[in-house]
């Protein structure tokens, strides 16, 4: 019985004449295949005498050799030294001490070299060094493939004779003239460069030396050089304080140079029921406001209100100032608290204003605090704003012969860099000390090609009478040389840089010691202090006194001004910093603490600015954050920026970062976000705004979208200090329980173990215990993992589908309501499905004013790992000694085991990221190669990979001491992250040693496990956090 | 460092056998032996003894002095003899200028200070105790003439190929010989065959027909059963051999590739005996054992700058000094100026031992506190004329090693506590490197 049924796909098909019917009958592919383009030009083709058949032999050959000469393993060359140095032994590393001192960055660091390749940044222990994520980023920077590798005029590559004959002769010409020599630098606060300065000075006669940072801290100094009669930072040892008020400064981030997080984490762990409090005022939610017990936002001015009042209260001076009820309250108790700790109490602020910083000196003293301390100022910070100013205008107006600049990039970071420009073409000539070929190295006649850190000598004084050296650690790579040496051979003086430093320091500052010692240990405390060459502009002291008004605080109080439109506050990220590494991926694919996203800067707004101005953020169905953009101006110059919705962000005020939008010297991968310095006018970090929604979508690599931790009080355990003292353990942190024959049991006992326990008291047995409280959430552990373990970076887009490589992150988690123990109990009362899923919807979104809580988390080494059980090959396993083994040659990638891991911890190789074009990254030339760490396996595409808990790092530990014959002390196994941890938050060690630090740790009250109830038992543990809650 | 390798070459020169010193050390022996012949004390000269001289030569003059080429100081052979020809100088002499050079030149000795000048005014070490009797052994020794080069002797080698091809020979004829009778044979028997069906046809005796039977092999490709057995045979054969092909894939083996120099490793591991941690120092302390650079080379082939042991045909004495003139040109030795150039090449040798890179091994774990032989998992490197890869380096081959071997824990207060509670735990007196946690994949992989 057959059908006559006519199908048809198209009403065309019903008409019988169509032509189009037809054509599609006759032929398969509508559009021609376009074989011209493959086979190319036809003439080439017939005139070759490769016939069809003869190209199939090739073929066939060729593929035959191919797979023939697979079996055969490659020959490989072994090339030893003609005359092996001493000191290098293949195979073991070597440490050398030294100093980092980029104008933004100043740190006492280790440089770990392997066969004189240094690989990794450590902290410098015994100068109380500690590297934050930029600094142990920055050997990355040395095999930058986008270094300028020579001297360069005019773009043609120069040799250094003829450059030095040049310019030698063109500042002859210039000094003989008359005319004015600029050097504009960064703060090298090296007393050597300052000596050679001022030599170069004396020889070249009319010579201007300027000295800008490019995130001024002009205010600040000012102030204190009005008040202690020194240019300089006061210092701060914030282990001497209980309580803390700051207003507007992130001290935790990059305020006044930074470093100061490690002092502030002692203090932060409860002792004997005690902990310091900390309250902060501020406008951007910042790393420091996220750590604080209490943190009010506010507008910018209204800080400014804060701080007099806050004054008034202390000092009794009375000011009339005019705050909201509730922030006036916050203001008196904190000054009660302040008062009632007395020299223990602290004030400091971040408002770049002479005033608002001289009446912080002022609450100081009137405390008496100890943390206070102006008699040791630091000094990594000395740029002018008033002489960086005063120097566009004059090379505008002509008036500048000659300028020579080194570590500076003012094309970039100048707000008016048009008119630095403009000035620049003016000048006979310019040179730039550079490492790249960026904005301003491209504007200037001579290119001198700079060294990196690592290949340069140096010496800091990082503060006062503390002195720091720079050795270099490998042979320069190229062809370069430093701008100190280059100074000397202007000056023609003969010696070689470090043998002026060394005289120089032999004559000043070491005072009969030792170099030698001073440079194995990188640091030196004097008794001696010298005196740094004041910058021929910077102001004399009674300069700086007029600025500063006689009654400090009415001034500020006349001085904030509400913004007419938004507040906008200019703010540096914990990983781009002033922008100088904007080439280094690590960097870039490091996420912000807060926001949680890499690759990009973006307007920080609060939700009430963003509904009123129809800004939003949108969560796309594959997991990752998009955002509309916003146009912001400010005098009339504006810049489109994506939104971020940021809880905590003070209604009024907007915010963003500086160090992105780098157009030149910078890969195109990495040429991402917007530059942030033309809104940086008279270098004031607040500006009023106009902020415009001009649509479009952004697309964010933001790596966590739970923003809260919706109630899941086991995953970051919080209490308040008050709680912590009078309640017992089982209050604040509870075992979990399960049941069992209907009794609840705790998931620690053994009756409820799905596993066999193993019996692991013998040997070594590796746990890593994390203080909440101590963790800032900095980030140095993730740079330093990266660093230590070969992580690759995988891009933007790749982290938009949530596929990056971190073996390490740090989880932020918000609350919905003002603390997370009411997250918890609004979970505890939800009732019924309705409730929950409206009440859980309503969690997702962080409060006005959240509290904010950092996680380190890595794999945790699971004793009854789930991973394990599920791995089909086996390739993942377990030590006795706790670490959770990956064989990654065994792995053949199924993913089984991230999938069965409660703490998503597993990253998988989707590319092979160390040899594939698309990800052109430092993996993929040898220059960038060569800081591998050569006794980490770099894997392959197609296997798993996690957090090992540096087994490379425990089994040399291990080894070494088999080799010596003696018994392991407690400290001395370190992972990368435990050792880059300076606020003492990691401790790693062997539970074993009953009387080690971790051992004791384990015991704790306030130790806890991450999802204990799975019943993983890990081998990782966290501290419950504890916050000081108590009002004065 | 430099002192220790000096030491240790001292130690050196003891072992060596039939090789020239030469060392250009500063502060060393300059100059000495020098030998008169004018008073015809010929008997006191032949009174000392060859071999005892031969002994005191080495350790006390080879550093500087060969023989039968200048070095630091002059060469010395028949010096007795020619300073008493040339110079007129006798016996005496020689002992007071290897007693104390200085004092001689100070004394203002015409021929004394003529030396001291032309040998770059080194100063020549003072031996005031060797006695009369050492230094006429010594004189003894440098008498002797010239000992042929012990070539392989030429007569047993020639004796060997002769006896090859005679061999050669009778093996043939005895061969063609029985091929011989062999066809004889066939062709005796088939003329008997034949011979006999004449006579059967002449007497007309019928012979029986022979019953076509199907073929053996028809009959086997017609049995189902057997062809299944037999393509079940060959698969497994077949899977077995590429099984066997696969598995060797990466496994190298006997891998023995040729080098750019010629390092015979039999002659300086084994014929001189000296130990692999002199060449290969860091496997005491690094994870690798390391090339030895060419300043290592250099702290002996200084004064060693020819080959004076046992030689082959394919391997000769030329062959030998020309791979050190090749060491010479690679460390930019001037071996006729005695100094460098500076003019350097880096030896490109060609890596035998590889192990992949997802592997962990560090050879101090086995050297120094294991004490593992390098012997165990190289091989018999002190008789490899040239080196090759003696283990598989599989890691069946690595796990059975650490399931067999004992941890080495006495007097390495770092066992103490965990082999007691281990041995305690497991039983056993020695515990294995396996029981200590050594088959565990992170030991090695990661």
């Amino acid at each position: 019985m057959s059908s006559n049924k006519k199908y048809w796909k198209s009403v065309e098909e019903l008409n019988e004449n169509s032509s189009i019917v037809e054509t599609l009958k006759q032929n398969e592919f509508v559009e021609e295949i376009p074989t011209d383009e493959f086979l190319g030009d036809k003439d080439t083709l017939e005139a070759t005498s490769t016939t069809r058949r003869d190209f199939l032999k090739y073929v066939g050959f060729t593929t035959a050799a191919a797979s023939l000469a697979a079996c055969e393993g490659p020959v490989k060359k072994s090339i030893p030294y003609v005359v092996q140095p001493t000191e290098i032994i293949p195979g073991v590393a070597n440490y050398y001490a030294t100093t980092i001192a980029d104008g933004f960055d100043f740190a006492s660091v280790l440089v770990k070299t392997r066969e004189g390749r240094p690989i990794k940044i450590e902290n410098n222990t015994l100068a109380n060094g500690n590297a934050n994520a930029r600094v142990n980023a920055s050997v990355l920077g040395l095999y930058d493939s986008l270094r300028v590798q020579g001297p360069r005029k005019n773009g043609e590559s120069v040799t250094w004779d003829e450059f030095d004959a040049e310019t030698t002769s063109k500042l002859n010409d210039i000094a003989a003239a008359n005319e004015t020599i600029v050097l504009l630098t960064q703060t090298f606060a090296s007393p050597s460069t300052s000596k050679l300065i001022a030599e170069f000075s004396e020889k070249y006669g009319n010579v201007r030396h300027v000295v800008y940072d490019a995130i001024s801290e002009s205010a600040a100094l000012e102030a204190f050089q009005a008040k202690y009669g020194e240019r300089g930072l006061a210092n701060y040892d914030f282990s001497k304080a209980m309580t803390i008020v700051s207003v507007g400064a992130d001290f935790l981030g990059d305020w006044q140079g930074g470093g100061f997080d490690a002092g502030y984490s002692k203090n932060r762990i409860p002792d004997h029921g005690k902990m310091s409090r900390h309250i902060q005022f501020e406008s951007n939610m910042s790393l420091t406001g996220a750590n604080a017990d209490k943190r009010v936002p506010l507008t910018p001015s209204q800080q400014k209100l804060a701080l007099a009042k806050l004054h008034s209260l202390i000092t009794g001076k009375n000011v009339a100032v005019e705050l909201p009820e509730a922030v006036e309250a916050a203001v008196a108790s904190a000054a009660s608290q302040l008062q009632k700790a007395g020299s223990k109490g602290v004030v400091i602020t971040g408002i770049q204003d002479v005033n608002a910083q001289t009446v912080v000196f002022e609450i100081n003293e009137a405390l008496a605090s100890k943390a206070f301390d102006p008699k040791t100022p630091v000094k990594t910070r000395q740029g002018n704003d008033k002489a960086v100013a005063q120097l566009v205008a004059d090379m505008k107006a002509g008036k500048i012969g000659a300028i020579i600049m080194s570590g500076v990039n003012p094309v970039y970071t100048l707000p008016n860099a048009a008119d630095f420009v403009e000035g620049l073409k003016q000048t006979k000539l310019s040179v730039a000390f550079s490492m790249k070929e960026d904005e301003t190295a491209s504007e200037v006649q001579y290119i001198a090609a700079a060294p990196h850190y690592l290949e340069s000598w140096g010496d800091v004084e990082l503060k006062k009478g503390h002195y720091a050296l720079t050795q270099p650690t490998i042979r320069p790579l190229f062809d370069t040389r430093q701008f100190q040496e280059t100074l000397l051979k202007w000056t023609g003086n003969d010696s070689s840089y470090h043998d002026y430093i060394k005289e120089a320091w032999g004559a000043t500052i070491l005072g009969g010691s030792s170099f030698n010692q001073a440079l194995h240990d990188g640091i030196y405390v004097g008794n001696i202090a010298t005196e740094t060459e004041e910058a021929t502009t910077s102001n004399t002291v009674e300069e700086a006194q007029e600025a500063v008004a006689s009654n400090a605080a009415q001034a500020l109080v006349s001085s904030a001004k509400a913004a007419n439109g938004l507040a906008l506050t200019l703010y540096t990220k914990t990983g781009m910093g002033d922008g100088q590494q904007a080439n280094n991926p690590w960097l870039q694919e490091f996420p912000d603490p807060i926001t949680r996203t890499s690759w990009d800067n973006y307007l920080t707004v609060s939700k009430a600015d963003a509904e009123a101005l129809g800004l939003t953020n949108i969560h796309v169905a594959n997991g990752a954050l998009n955002s509309n953009y916003a146009k912001v101006t400010v005098n009339g110059v504006s810049v489109t920026v994506p939104v971020i919705i940021q809880p905590g962000q003070a209604k009024g005020s907007v915010g963003l970062a500086f160090g992105y939008g780098k157009t030149k010297g910078c890969k195109s991968e990495m040429q991402v976000g917007v530059n942030a310095y033309p809104l940086y006018q008279n270098f004031s970090n607040v500006q009023d705004v106009t902020v415009e929604a001009v649509g479009g979508e952004h697309e964010f690599a933001c790596v966590q979208l739970h923003n809260t931790l919706m109630g899941r009080g086991d995953i970051v355990k919080e209490t308040t200090l008050e709680i912590f003292n009078t309640k017992d353990k089982a209050h604040w942190n509870a075992v979990p329980v399960v049941s069992l024959n209907h009794e609840e049991t705790p998931v620690t006992s053994p009756e409820v173990d799905l596993w066999d326990e193993f019996d692991r008291s013998i040997g070594h047995h590796f746990n890593l215990s994390i203080d909440l409280n101590a963790c800032t959430g900095c980030g140095a552990c993730v740079i330093a993992c990266h660093s230590e373990n070969n992580v690759p970076v995988v891009g933007k887009t790749e982290v938009r589908r949530s596929r990056d490589m971190h073996w390490l992150r740090i989880d932020r988690y918000y609350s919905s309501e003002d603390s997370f123990e009411g997250d918890d109990e609004k979970k505890e009362n939800i009732s019924g499905l309705g409730s929950s899923l409206s009440e859980f919807g309503e969690m997702e979104h962080a409060s006005e004013n959240p509290q904010v809580a950092f996680q380190p988390v890595m794999c945790q080494h699971c004793n009854h790992a789930p991973c394990e059980t599920v791995c089909p090959v086996a390739a993942t396993s377990h030590g006795r000694q706790g670490q959770n083994h990956m064989a990654y040659n065994r792995c053949v990638g199924t993913r089984y085991c991230a999938n069965n891991c409660p703490y998503k911890v597993r990253r998988f190789n989707w590319f092979l990221y160390n040899g594939n074009d698309e990800f052109d990254y430092h993996m993929n030339d040898d220059l960038g190669r060569m800081v591998l760490n050569p006794d980490v396996v770099v894997r392959s595409r197609g296997v798993m990979e996690k957090c090992s808990m540096c087994i490379q790092k425990t089994q040399k530990t291990i080894l070494d001491a088999k080799r010596d014959g003696r018994e392991i002390k407690d400290g001395e196994f370190q992972t990368a992250c435990s050792a880059a941890c300076g606020n003492g938050a990691m401790v790693f060690g062997d539970i074993n040693d009953k009387d080690s630090k971790v051992a004791k740790l384990k015991e704790d009250n306030r130790m806890y496990h991450l999802l204990e109830h799975v019943g993983t038992k890990p081998n990782v543990m966290y501290q419950t956090k504890v916050r000081n809650t108590t009002e004065a | 460092m430099k002192k220790s390798y000096q030491s240790k070459e001292v130690n050196l020169t003891k072992n060596m056998i039939q090789v020239n010193y030469r060392k250009l050390s500063d502060s060393l022996l300059r100059f000495g032996f020098i030998v008169l012949l004018a008073f015809a004390t010929t008997l006191s000269a032949q009174e000392g003894d060859p071999a005892k001289g031969k002994s005191l030569f080495n350790t006390n003059c080879a550093a500087c002095h060969n023989l039968d080429k200048d070095m630091t100081g002059p060469k010395l052979r028949h010096i007795e003899q020619r300073l008493a020809d040339e110079q007129g100088l006798d016996k005496e002499w020689i002992y007071a200028w290897v007693r104390n050079s200085s004092a001689l030149i100070k004394s203002g000795d015409a021929y004394a200070n003529d030396v001291f000048n032309r040998y770059n005014k080194t100063a020549m070490t003072a031996f005031p105790q060797l006695s009369d009797d050492d230094l006429n052994n010594i004189l003894a020794y440098t008498a002797q003439e010239k000992a042929a080069p012990p070539t392989p002797a030429p007569g047993t080698e020639t004796a060997g190929q002769t006896a090859t091809t005679s061999g050669g020979v009778s093996n043939e004829i005895i061969l063609g010989a029985l091929a011989i009778l062999f066809v004889l044979l066939a062709l005796g028997l088939y003329l008997v065959n034949k011979t006999l069906r004449r006579f059967a046809e002449a007497q007309d005796i019928a012979l029986p027909e022979e019953t076509k039977r199907t073929p053996l092999w028809k009959a086997f490709v017609q049995n189902q059963f057997l062809m299944l057995v037999l393509a079940i045979f060959f698969l497994l054969t077949s899977a077995y051999y590429v099984y066997g092909y696969l598995m060797q894939v990466g496994v190298d083996q006997g891998y023995q590739p040729v080098q750019p120099i010629h390092f015979s490793h039999k002659i300086h591991a084994g014929d001189n005996g000296i130990d692999c941690k002199y060449c290969h120092s860091s496997a005491r302390v690094s994870k690798t054992s390391g090339i030895p650079s060419l300043n290592v080379c250099m702290n002996c082939h200084k004064s060693i700058y020819e080959y004076n042991g046992e030689t082959s045909v394919e391997h000769t004495k030329e062959f030998y000094d020309g791979e050190i003139q090749k060491l010479y040109a690679a460390a930019g030795w001037s071996d006729a100026d005695q100094k460098y150039t500076g003019e350097s090449q880096p030896v490109k040798w060609v890596r035998i031992h590889n192990l992949p890179d997802f592997v962990y091994f560090n050879h101090s774990q086995h050297v120094s506190v294991a004490g593992v032989e390098c012997q165990t998992c190289h091989g018999p490197v002190e008789t490899m004329e040239v080196l090759y890869q003696h283990a598989p380096l599989t890691m069946g081959w690595c796990v059975n090693c650490h399931r067999e071997t004992n941890v080495k824990v006495k007097d390495n207060a770092y066992y103490e506590k965990i082999h007691e509670e281990l041995s305690k735990k497991y039983g056993v007196e020695n515990l294995t490197a396996a029981q200590m946690g050594g088959l565990e994949c992170g030991k090695c992989h990661y």
